[in-house]
């Protein structure tokens, strides 16, 4: 199992090289002169010259890719042009909320989701399973923004029962700290509870389909049992799979919901960063986003091994 | 006299499809006494597994017990409910079923399952549960329980899975057992021992089984009394002895004449009045090869390993001359699929050489076998006639499309023509070739399968198991249809098969494989009325036979 998780992490070293090749080739790929891009379009010729020396942009290419990837590899992720704070301070200040942010949607995600998906595939064809799967379709069709306004609107500024926007640390207790959340948490994670359900109702359809299934129907298991513990387990690694999927997703929603609700995250950092072309900043949030996507997919694969035994490592 | 322990009173089954209500059992009456075994005999579409599901309850949603009374200790099964229902499933009455190892949960170790059942009826420790577990290990007798208890489905093989699914059904000792076909797919010696076992737990146990099978010899084997089933409805119920001897209704005596025996032929596979005009075709003499004709196929040390572990095939040799048929049998695991995929050039063999036709075609990538100038020569019929053909592509487009693949034909009515006339050779209707594959009846797929390989006129026709998946009467019109090509076109048949009276009436010689070596090969039928090895007596004397003659006479 060990070995078996240790090559894994061996195999995503070269992805991890090769996303970092790209991250740093951003600068060049955009049209012009990096030094150019960078001063923006006011700078004077003297400007240009001092961003093209401080950056070492007068280097050859090759060579400034190994100081980068040597200075990354010892934590160092540049300074940024806009601020001139280091990268990793920026990004540290930021990790907080979003992270927060990722975690308790996707949580609420798995238990509303999963449930709902075994109830539809449960009761198929009835009511309720139209019920969930119309509730799907309305999630997957309403863009975060709209359900994001929507809820602030009905919740925060007409019910007053939760803030309209803003973060509070977690350090300052906990159900502060959840109360902003909920609303964002709930737009953000209406995609994917659509999708997580649909995908959930799917397997689980066929799962209960299986000859196997019938067996514990003869053995006189009660429904819940066959229900969660022969046919959940079964249905499991496809659900995984796109809960990984998803959390791509996440980061790209996350972007938004921030906005949406000003909470000051990684979202709002990138943005930031985008407008002010301020690339090193880019470059560490794409490396960190990368990182976190390939940290997820060897997650998704140790739990396929422990999920289903046929799948030998 | 002892009371019944299941009555069935004029079942009705309907199910509800597409195109509305199909009645699957109209009007079954059926007795079990304690501790019997009856055998519920009949062909796909019979009913005869949707009254056994009827009886445990576990019909699909679809279907619906729409009238009589299923009675069993005196209480109507089917007006149970919820509590009431599942102290009956699993425990008075259990059941077992056909693919033991689908029926097996893939993730759960052997174990847990059988504790399962056992913890759902009684209250007891996990732990006490899993000694009664390894002990019922141990009943079914498999080797090694301590550490099989921990193993997984799919690291046992067909046969020790059913023996997992007769311990998880005996667990809690039930008073009736429903067996729905549990030894069709496993091979003849697997299919001995279980059933061996099973009739051995049921009179240990007092238990009363229902044996339902398509297999007359295997329910004659182990039933006293064989209720015969044909769409629906109970046709005739008798002792083995007479409804061999002398079968009443005309359906039996149809089944009885297609199940093969140790002494039919193929002619014998049909009754009297259908056996007229095959008789001509069966006594035209084969032309014998001209004296120093080279053999169609020659194999020489063909081998084959797949990555780590030991061979699947190894050191085998043969020869075959044009219009010959040719058996392989033996157990599964046997080798004999390896040996014929290679020889269709589907897979590559390790070592080894194929000549076909004076040419060698061993070194030919199986992958670039399609551009070689013999593919059109080798065709291959294929085990699952539902399986084997493409769900999206029509009768017509099956046949066709090796014909412009291999014979660069372009469509048109040349086309049209070459298809209707292999349609026409293997016997199936014009007017089923626009039909998609769910469309047509098992049989009729069957007829695609082999008209779509016969299409280019191959030289070799290589069949894998052709009517495993099918009824014995269609087995039966199948192998006469076989027969008539080969004497007709002279096709020499490579015949893959784990029935051995199959194979005997079929093929001129046999070869008999096991663990990817030739055991014995010979003259089918002096290898089979004296087997040289003990490995192919024990084969011989696996296959459930109907016993008639002298031996039936005797023992009236």
């Amino acid at each position: 199992m060990l070995s078996y998780i240790l090559r894994r992490i061996a195999s995503t070293l070269p992805v991890m090289a090769i996303v970092a090749l790209f991250v740093f080739s951003l600068l060049y790929i955009a049209p012009g002169d990096p030094a150019v891009v960078i001063a923006g379009d006011q700078a004077s010729p003297e400007d240009v010259e001092r961003i093209r020396q401080s950056l070492g942009l007068d280097r050859p290419f090759l060579i400034q890719f190994g100081s980068w990837v040597w200075r990354i590899l010892h934590g160092d992720l540049g300074t940024s042009i806009f601020t001139n704070l280091p990268v990793s301070t920026m990004i540290g200040q930021r990790l907080g909320p979003t992270l927060s942010l990722m975690m308790v949607t996707l949580l609420l995600t798995i238990v509303v989701a999963v449930p709902l998906g075994v109830l539809a595939a449960w009761k198929a064809g009835s009511l309720i399973d139209r019920a969930i799967m119309a509730f799907a379709v309305f999630g997957f069709s309403l863009p975060v923004f709209v359900v994001g306004y929507v809820l602030a609107y009905v919740f925060a500024l007409e019910l007053e029962w939760l803030p309209v926007q803003g973060y509070t640390p977690r350090a300052q207790g906990v159900w502060p700290w959840l109360q902003n959340l909920i609303l964002p948490a709930i737009a953000l994670g209406c995609v994917y509870i659509a999708l997580i359900a649909r995908i959930t109702r799917a397997t689980m359809l066929e799962v209960l389909q299986q000859d196997y299934i019938r067996t514990a129907r003869a053995k006189g298991l009660g429904q819940g049992g066959i229900l969660f513990v022969h046919a959940l387990k079964n249905a499991a690694v496809p659900i995984v799979t796109v809960i990984g999927i998803g959390i791509a997703l996440l980061i790209g929603g996350a972007v938004v919901t921030e906005s949406v609700f000003a909470i000051p995250g990684l979202g709002r950092l990138t943005i930031d960063a985008i407008l002010r072309r301020d690339y090193p900043v880019i470059q560490g949030i794409v490396l960190l986003f990368s990182f976190v996507y390939v940290l997820v997919n060897l997650m998704i694969d140790v739990i396929y091994t422990l999920v289903d035994p046929r799948i030998r490592y | 006299m002892s009371e019944d322990l299941l009555r069935i009173d004029d079942l009705h089954v309907s199910f509800s499809t597409r195109r509305g209500m199909v009645e699957a059992v109209r009007g079954v009456t059926l007795k079990v006494e304690a501790g019997e075994m009856l055998g519920l005999v009949g062909e796909s579409g019979s009913g005869k597994s949707v009254t056994g599901f009827a009886t445990t309850r576990l019909l699909d949603p679809a279907g619906r017990v729409t009238g009589g009374k299923i009675l069993f200790r005196g209480q109507d099964v089917t007006k149970l409910r919820g509590d009431d229902l599942r102290q009956l499933q699993g425990a008075a009455m259990s059941m077992i079923f056909q693919n033991p190892r689908a029926a097996l949960n893939p993730i759960r170790a052997i174990g847990l399952q059988i504790a399962d059942a056992i913890l759902t009826h009684k209250r007891i420790s996990k732990d006490a549960a899993r000694a009664e577990a390894l002990e019922l290990l141990r009943a079914v007798q498999i080797r090694d329980p301590e550490t099989r208890m921990n193993a997984y489905p799919h690291e046992l093989s067909g046969g020790m899975c059913q023996r997992v699914m007769i311990a998880i059904a005996i667990s809690c000792n039930p008073a009736l057992l429903i067996a729905d076909e549990p030894t069709t797919g496993l091979d003849v010696t697997t299919q001995k021992v279980v059933m061996d076992l099973l009739a051995e737990i049921a009179a240990a146990r007092g238990m009363a089984t229902v044996l339902i099978t398509h297999d007359l010899g295997l329910a004659a084997r182990y039933c006293r009394r064989i209720a015969v089933m044909e769409r629906g409805r109970i046709v005739e119920e008798a002792s083995p002895r007479t409804l061999f001897g002398a079968p009443q209704h005309a359906y039996t005596r149809r089944l009885v004449a297609a199940s093969p025996t140790a002494t039919s032929g193929i002619a014998d596979l049909v009754t009297e009045e259908e056996r007229e005009g095959y008789a001509a075709v069966v006594s035209r003499p084969r032309q014998e090869p001209v004296h120093g004709t080279p053999p169609l196929l020659e194999v020489r040390k063909l081998a084959k390993r797949f990555d780590e572990g030991a061979a699947a095939v190894a050191d085998f040799s043969m020869t075959m001359a044009g219009g010959e048929s040719v058996g392989l049998v033996g157990e599964s695991g046997s080798g004999k699929s390896t040996t014929s995929r290679m020889i269709c050039r589907l897979i590559d063999p390790s070592e080894g050489e194929i000549v076909f036709d004076g040419q060698s075609i061993g070194h030919v990538a199986s992958r670039d076998f399609h551009r070689s100038r013999f593919r059109k020569d080798i065709q291959m019929v294929f085990q699952d006639p539902n399986e084997s053909l493409n769900p999206r592509f029509t009768a017509f487009d099956c046949i066709a499309h090796p014909l412009m693949r291999l014979d660069r034909m372009r469509g048109g009515d040349a086309l049209r023509k070459r298809v209707e006339d292999c349609a026409e050779r293997v016997g199936l209707q014009l007017d089923l070739l626009p039909r998609f594959p769910h469309q047509l009846s098992g049989g009729q797929k069957a007829r695609v399968g082999i008209a779509r390989a016969i299409a280019c006129r191959p030289r070799l026709l290589v069949l894998d198991e052709p009517t495993a998946a099918l009824d014995v009467s269609v087995q039966a019109v199948v192998l006469q249809l076989l027969d008539r090509l080969r004497r007709e076109n002279d096709i020499a048949l490579l015949f893959v098969s784990h029935d051995l009276n199959v194979v005997r009436m079929l093929c001129d010689r046999t070869i008999v494989l096991r663990n990817g070596g030739i055991v014995e090969q010979g003259e089918s039928r002096a290898l089979f009325d004296n087997p040289k090895t003990d490995y192919t007596r024990k084969l011989v004397e696996a296959i459930p036979h109907i016993e008639t003659g002298p031996v039936l006479a005797a023992a009236l």
